[in-house]
């Protein structure tokens, strides 16, 4: 059993969502949907284990050895963001329930759940293969069953953002197609590791740089990297709860591990960042995306969208750590990627839970909303300071590292821009916090009780994790480290 | 061009357009997809939303110089890349020479299937196989959770009206399409079983059971169709295609070899792999069929719904 | 040069009309069929990749000794495929749009967004 975990992560989700379509009642589902989830993360845990302790894990499908056959390739890199993406899952999940009843028409339970499963298998499935045409796919599974839950929100603009995500997802994954195509004609194989070995010698030729630029900006549309994020915000704001909470967590992390594990694992690091101008082009990407996304969160009156703003200004601080190509910076962006998904994974539960109860999440709403519902503003409250880094949250703890990676560069300005986007951060969280609790609430508006408990549990789960990895940070620190090292070429 | 009656013909001729090209370049396999799920499938879905959505496009007001400006330094891009390619045609490409070499000189001894699409598709690449199998299912489902609309029993005195009006208006296609329906079902069977030897397989054969079944309740209206096929069966049985297919790879796993590995399905190793492939496309052909026919069904009963309801909210 | 490179070339110039098509237009149906145009031309250019003179169908026969690359046949039946379940959830979401706001023009869609807001 245990030399097929890593097919094992992938396969159990991948055949439990048609397994769902057999159970029939949703209560059942639901409960068999948390079990799986809930074993996706105990093997991620023992991935984790298993390459930390004795180096790469290869393992072939079909008993074809590579590059005839798929194989899947787990380095500290891929065991530590299944952990992520398994464990968001698994908390978000102990809400679902209780979320949906709300949220979705009653007949489409089981569905949701299947597409849950679904979207759950695409993304392990990307972050395990060590094949560039099994990427595609799993990229199209995940893609696609995010494309139907998102559209499953109540409010009809749902539909629209949906309909946005598709038409800009599908040209992002036909670019992505385009680019491993092109590989594969220069150096006629598909597996990953084998095209880190034929690269170098068609490296300089016209053809490997289109298939590089297609490859990249097919990964950035997926990534919302600024300018190319404008499906997000209506994506994340008009969502399920749910989803929102999974998804924010998750799938942009995924689209940046391509990002990373196609730089530096098939291109190689010289090759990445020398021909081309990458790195001041996404340090500048980054930063803007900081800048304008963080000002536009402030002018927000929907807090969803307030939020998933800020989630486009985050992912540019990541492109920041990531552009600053050393061991440091890498460690901040893949430290960044895992505190992010537990901050963002913790606010839009507590959204969800202000949604269960309120009915909207416009910010006129929250007026007086911190005596009505007093944990679930407090974890918005912590969400926010751990958003901000605040000492004694996991937030702090990667911008401390990711300023410190920009000194040890010697980019000073761009440490500097660093600590002003937090001070922005602080504008647009004071805005709910203000709301919430110096405004009394609206006249004729009926008194909400707190959230119930199946909401408040994994919402305080994730905020007591914040809290805990903020003041313990040697597991954030020590993977990232690893899987940092991992990718320059010195460690499993 | 602003009817969009004309835009999806025309897209369809396209899609037909590019399969015979694909013959032309020795695609078999890729030609008979394309030409059944391409130029079939797509072109069906497209006028059945078309009907529903309005067959003419309004006038746009905005000037598109932004759109041009990307396509043409996206297409600079490409033309450029492909300056230092291999010519068309050549046989020293890289492109052929590392991987492939291996399936065309040894998949007869390791797999011992004629067909090599088939052999690399089911077997050596059988993992992709099953992912994509899997995005079908999920855009089955999708469509479910979009489109499903909740059926109401009162309308049998409506059906048996628009039945006996079909029936009359057009008598002949009624009765030449029942004649020809069976020979359908029956080839896509034999598209089915043949893969290995020819052009074919499980997806292809899925389509056109599935083209059989749609056929069929073009032509005597969706509520008999519905009658004829059971719903939840059909979707049930999309989800029993992706489950056989992946319960091939468990018994790979619990007979002691890697997931998908049909050597350990019996004694002898190719006939394992006989056995593993034949399975697998069972499982594909299965599968592709119930979703067609679900996306169909979803989209034809959306659309008499909203012929008989009008908008929803406005 | 241009004798052995021409196919691209036409394929690139399929590809941006396609392309072209799905940005420019603003009518969603018109969108999905620009999507679909621009995803079969790429599947057109790997086919191309994968001929060779004087090549055969990728299929065992006897006394034929030069097969056609099959590994991108492979690869494009699954991007078939792939493209046709897109393909299919674009126009089920186009539908339930037309039902939600009484339209499928991008530009009355956002105006009628906007007057909400």
């Amino acid at each position: 059993m245990l030399a097929h975990l890593p097919v094992l992560q992938v396969i159990v989700p991948l055949l439990a969502a048609p397994s769902c379509i057999i159970l029939r009642r949703p209560g059942w589902v639901w409960l068999f949907t948390l079990l799986v989830s809930g074993s996706a993360f105990l093997i991620s845990i023992a991935l984790l284990q298993q390459v930390m302790a004795s180096g790469v894990i290869v393992y072939e499908l079909g008993g074809w050895e590579a590059p005839w056959g798929i194989e899947y390739r787990i380095d500290t890199l891929n065991a530590l963001l299944s952990l992520i993406i398994t464990g968001i899952s698994t908390v978000v999940l102990l809400a679902a329930r209780t979320s949906i009843k709300e949220e979705i028409p009653e007949d489409r339970h089981t569905l949701f759940y299947v597409l849950y499963l679904l979207s759950l298998a695409g993304m392990l499935g990307i972050v395990t293969t060590g094949d560039a045409f099994n990427v595609f796919v799993f990229l199209e599974i995940s893609s696609l069953s995010a494309y139907a839950l998102i559209a499953l929100g109540r409010d009809r603009r749902a539909l629209w953002a949906s309909y946005q995500y598709l038409i800009m997802g599908s040209i992002g994954a036909t670019f992505i197609l385009i680019g491993i195509g092109l590989m594969y004609q220069m150096t006629g194989t598909l597996n990953m590791e084998d095209l880190s070995q034929r690269l170098p010698e068609v490296a300089q030729t016209r053809t490997v740089f289109t298939a590089f630029g297609f490859l990249i900006v097919g990964i950035c549309l997926k990534l919302a990297l600024f300018p190319l994020h404008l499906w997000l915000p209506n994506a994340y704001a008009y969502a399920p709860s749910i989803v929102t909470a999974f998804l924010a967590a998750s799938s942009t992390k995924v689209a940046l591990y391509l990002l990373i594990r196609f730089t530096y694992s098939v291109f190689g690091v010289s090759f990445s960042f020398t021909t081309l101008p990458l790195q001041t082009l996404f340090v500048v990407l980054g930063l803007l995306g900081v800048f304008v996304a963080s000002t536009t969160a402030i002018y927000q009156k929907n807090v969803k969208h307030l939020f998933a703003y800020s989630s486009v200004a985050q992912i540019g601080y990541m492109i920041v750590g990531y552009s600053i190509s050393t061991t440091a910076g890498l460690m901040a962006t893949l430290l960044h990627m895992f505190n992010h998904a537990l901050i963002k994974g913790a606010l839009f539960l507590a959204l969800g839970a202000v949604f269960y109860r309120v009915g909207s999440v416009h910010l006129r709403d929250f007026h007086g909303l911190g005596r009505q519902m007093p944990f679930t503003m407090a974890a918005i409250v912590v969400g926010s300071l751990s958003l901000i880094g605040v000492p004694l949250t996991v937030g702090f703890v990667s911008k401390w590292y990711l300023v410190l990676a920009a000194v040890e560069n010697g980019w000073w300005p761009v440490a500097v821009l660093i600590l002003l986007g937090s001070l922005l951060a602080i504008v647009y969280t004071w805005r709910i916090v203000e709301a919430a609790y110096f405004k009394a609430p609206q006249a004729g508006i009926e008194q909400v009780k707190e959230a119930p408990l199946s909401y408040l549990v994994p919402v305080w789960m994730l905020v007591s994790a914040n809290i805990y990895f903020g003041i313990d940070t040697r597991l954030g620190v020590h993977v990232a480290t690893a899987a940092a090292q991992s990718l320059f070429g010195v460690g499993p | 061009m602003k009817d969009l009656f004309a835009v999806v013909m025309l897209s369809g001729i396209y899609g037909l357009l590019s399969a015979s090209f694909f013959v032309t370049l020795d695609a078999v396999d890729v030609a008979f997809t394309e030409a059944s799920v391409g130029a079939g499938i797509a072109t069906l879905l497209m006028v059945v939303t078309v009907t529903m959505t309005g067959r003419y496009e309004h006038t746009a007001h905005h000037k598109p110089i932004w759109a041009l400006a990307v396509v043409l330094v996206t297409g600079a891009l490409l033309i450029y890349g492909t300056l230092d390619m291999p010519y068309f045609g050549s046989a020293d490409a890289p492109g052929h020479l590392h991987v492939a070499p291996r399936y065309i000189n040894d998949s007869m001894q390791e797999i011992g299937v004629p067909n090599i699409v088939t052999a690399v598709l089911a077997s050596y690449r059988g993992y992709d196989t099953l992912g994509e199998v899997v995005v079908i299912f999920t855009a089955g489902v999708g469509v479910l959770a979009l489109l499903s609309v909740a059926r109401c029993p009162e309308e049998s005195a409506e059906i048996d009206a628009v039945n006996v009006s079909m029936h009359e208006k057009h008598l002949i296609l009624c009765i030449v399409s029942k004649m020809l329906i069976p020979f359908i079902l029956i080839f896509a069977l034999y598209v089915q079983f043949h893969g290995d030897y020819g052009p074919g397989g499980g997806f292809q054969a899925g389509v056109i059971f599935a083209a059989a079944i749609i056929l069929y309740s073009m032509l005597f209206g969706m509520s008999t169709a519905r009658r004829v096929i059971n719903q939840p069966l059909v979707q049930l049985l999309s989800a029993i295609g992706v489950l056989i297919y992946g319960s091939v790879g468990l018994v790979s796993m619990l007979n002691g070899g890697n997931f998908l590995d049909y050597n350990l399905l019996s004694e002898d190793p190719v006939a394992g792999q006989h056995l593993g492939i034949l399975l697998v496309e069972l499982g594909i052909g299965c599968t592709v069929a119930s979703v067609m026919v679900i996306i169909y069904f979803n989209f034809g009963g959306r659309t008499d719904d909203y012929m008989r309801n009008g908008t929803k909210d406005a | 040069m241009f004798l052995g490179l021409y196919n691209y070339w036409i394929m690139v110039v399929l590809m941006m009309i396609g392309f072209y098509i799905v940005i420019a237009h603003g009518n969603l149906v018109k969108k999905i069929v620009g999507l679909t145009i621009f995803q079969t031309s790429v599947f057109i250019f790997y086919i191309s990749i994968s001929n060779i003179d004087g090549g055969t169908a990728p299929i065992l026969a006897e006394g034929i000794s030069r097969y056609s690359n099959p590994l991108p046949h492979v690869l494009i039946l699954t991007a078939i495929v792939v493209g046709i379940a897109t393909t299919a959830l674009g126009l089920a979401l186009a539908m339930r749009i037309k039902e939600a706001y009484g339209s499928i023009e991008e530009e009355e869609i956002q105006q009628r967004d906007n007057r909400e807001c």
